[in-house]
């Protein structure tokens, strides 16, 4: 992620925004100028704002769901029957198809993700590359509901020709969708983190008498590894958290087993199932969604902040 | 160059070459199944008509205006809200740990699933403000799942508006509004309407926030106001492709032909966009 890279930058420049605060100071503030000060900064904290009323909604309508069902059986339990008798609420089925398919999907992302990126920051250049990485990012520019019924529609039927054992709703035709989906948020990302590696380091790997394939998987992979391992990582998050696609193509029913030929069901699916639903709210079914609902939002918070982490950490500085 | 290095050197190459062939024949084999099957069944009786129980006179009417107008609402809300935080946090902020916090913030919040976003419009729009299941809750929440996406777009663009620019402003005289209104804004606009557009065509192709905001899949009257219930294109899309029926199956194609155009459509003149700004700079 190149973008926290330039915010500490671009303040280093001389004449950069804080000595400008300062010169400007408090007494030459205008009315026009308060004002407009006080409604930027506004919309700015409106950000803040956002995260902690979705903390609060998340953990204020659990109260209901915790009161009736213990924190140990929801987050340990093995079976999910939420809207069938007997109810029972463990978590864990749910957890084991959202990480299938997110980790189906990133099996299938990633080498392709990487070799996009590679190819694109090595291997093209100038006009070429701009239109042959606007072709890849159109695959994020379509919707998730289009990517279920691909699922639906095509993928499946060619897996059963396959797999002939394979159920009509399944993990792998999910994984497989959400894949192609993410592949651009890797090849985005680990493309700029090819690309801001110096100069210098390729010219010196070269003047040692190394081939363009050598500096590409020796050099340029190695020094950039951080930026790439932040595209899995937020990609991951993405597949995760997807919802529209995996509904139509994993199906609805809560199944722990790691067999991708079955139908399963995701912690986003189980959301659109009760919304859809007649549940009436009030009731422990429908706060249930607020509970699973805070493990995935703890989840891909988990990997966000992890990919913030690892590109400031590990960031290889060259300047 | 030996034989085997020779060999090593072409597998890398078509290795890269072969991924970016799987991505475009991806996009290809999609588009040629939804042209296939949607196609036939794209009609002007289909853009003009309710949805119904039976496949062939079922229309996506009060779908598109449903789009229209939780899009509408949407941008009001998140294009200057977003806008200005993008300013604030480039031309306002002083470098300090709660800036620091703002930003680490937004990018926390762009990588929360759509899904949450509707969690939160449920419980604060739909039934804390008392807005009811309509187009108003349902933007409001399109609006905030857009505006981290809004506001990164905007401050990239705003960080590469030169500094000799504001200088040269400041030294004759300027004021901040003008500096920022006059002249960063306006250099900065072919990269903020990227963004914006990016953010606004994510935003047409998403339903999970809006059926926890409680959109309905059935609505036979067109929505004339903020307040009315609604549905809108991808829902209905949704709703027609998890029939078992191959008729509903083929007007869910039909449905995305026009939601693609759409947003396939805004893309390009994202694309287009950047492009230029980035010959003209």
């Amino acid at each position: 992620m190149t973008s926290t890279g330039d915010s500490s930058e671009s303040s280093s420049l001389p004449i950069g925004q804080p000595s400008l605060n300062k010169s400007l100071g408090r007494a030459s503030l205008s009315a026009s100028e308060l004002i407009s000060h006080i409604l930027v900064r506004g919309a700015a904290l409106l950000t803040i704002v956002t995260t902690l009323g979705i903390l609060w909604v998340l953990v204020s309508e659990v109260g209901l769901f915790f009161s009736n069902i213990g924190v140990l059986d929801f987050l340990f339990g093995l079976e999910w029957s939420a809207l069938i008798e007997p109810r029972k609420f463990g978590v864990i089925p749910l957890v084991t198809g959202t990480l299938m398919i997110g980790l189906g999907a990133a099996a299938f992302a990633v080498p392709i993700g990487a070799g996009c990126a590679l190819f694109l920051s090595e291997y093209v250049r100038g006009r070429k590359k701009q239109i042959l990485k606007s072709i890849v990012e159109v695959l994020a520019g379509i919707p998730s509901v289009v990517y279920g019924f691909f699922a639906l529609s095509y993928v499946t039927p060619l897996l059963g020709k396959i797999f002939p054992e394979i159920q009509f709703f399944n993990a792998l035709s999910a994984a497989i969708v959400v894949g192609m989906m993410v592949i651009p948020t890797i090849a985005s990302m680990s493309q700029d983190a090819f690309e801001a590696v110096p100069r210098e380091l390729r010219d010196a790997a070269y003047g040692l008498g190394a081939r363009k394939y050598q500096v590409a998987t020796t050099v340029v992979f190695p020094a950039a590894l951080s930026g790439f391992i932040a595209s899995v990582i937020l990609a991951f998050a993405r597949a995760i958290g997807e919802t529209m696609a995996v509904t139509l193509a994993a199906g609805s029913t809560p199944n722990l087993t790691w067999n991708p030929l079955e139908s399963v069901q995701t912690i986003t699916a189980y959301i659109v199932q009760v919304s859809l639903g007649d549940t009436p709210s009030g009731t422990i079914e429908y706060s249930s969604i607020f509970a699973v609902g805070l493990v995935l939002f703890g989840m891909t918070l988990f990997m966000n902040l992890t990919a913030q982490l690892v590109v400031k950490r590990f960031h290889e500085r060259y300047h | 160059m030996t034989l085997w290095q020779r060999i090593k050197s072409e597998i890398v190459r078509m290795g890269g070459l072969l991924t970016l062939l799987i991505c475009f024949g991806f996009l290809l084999l999609l588009l040629v199944d939804v042209l296939g099957d949607g196609l036939p069944t794209l009609s002007w009786d289909f853009l003009v008509n309710f949805p119904s129980r039976f496949p062939a006179k079922a229309g996506i009417a009060s779908a598109i205006a449903g789009t229209l107008w939780v899009m509408f609402f949407t941008a009001v809300f998140a294009v200057p809200l977003g806008v200005m935080s993008g300013i604030y946090l480039e031309e306002y902020a002083s470098s300090n740990w709660f800036t620091n916090l703002i930003r680490v913030n937004i990018q926390n919040l762009a990588g929360i699933p759509a899904i949450i976003y509707g969690m939160l419009g449920l419980a604060v729009f739909v039934r804390w403000m008392d807005l009811g299941r309509s187009v108003l809750a349902g933007a409001l929440t399109m609006a905030l799942m857009i505006l981290p996406t809004i506001i990164i777009a905007t401050s990239e663009a705003i960080k590469a508006v030169p500094d000799s620019l504001r200088m040269a402003a400041y030294g004759v005289g300027a004021s901040r509004v003008q500096v920022v209104w006059s002249h960063v804004i306006p250099q900065a606009l072919p990269g903020m309407m990227t963004g914006v557009i990016l953010a606004l065509s994510r935003a047409i192709g998403e339903a999970a926030p809006l059926i926890l905001v409680g959109a309905l899949s059935f609505v036979a009257f067109m929505p004339s106001g903020p307040m009315d219930s609604f549905t809108v294109l991808a829902i209905q899309i949704f709703n027609w492709a998890g029939r078992p029926q191959d008729e509903f199956r083929m007007i869910a194609a039909s449905g995305i032909i026009l939601l693609l155009v759409i947003t396939l459509g805004m893309n390009a003149l994202a694309i287009y966009l950047r492009a230029r700004s980035v010959k003209l700079s």
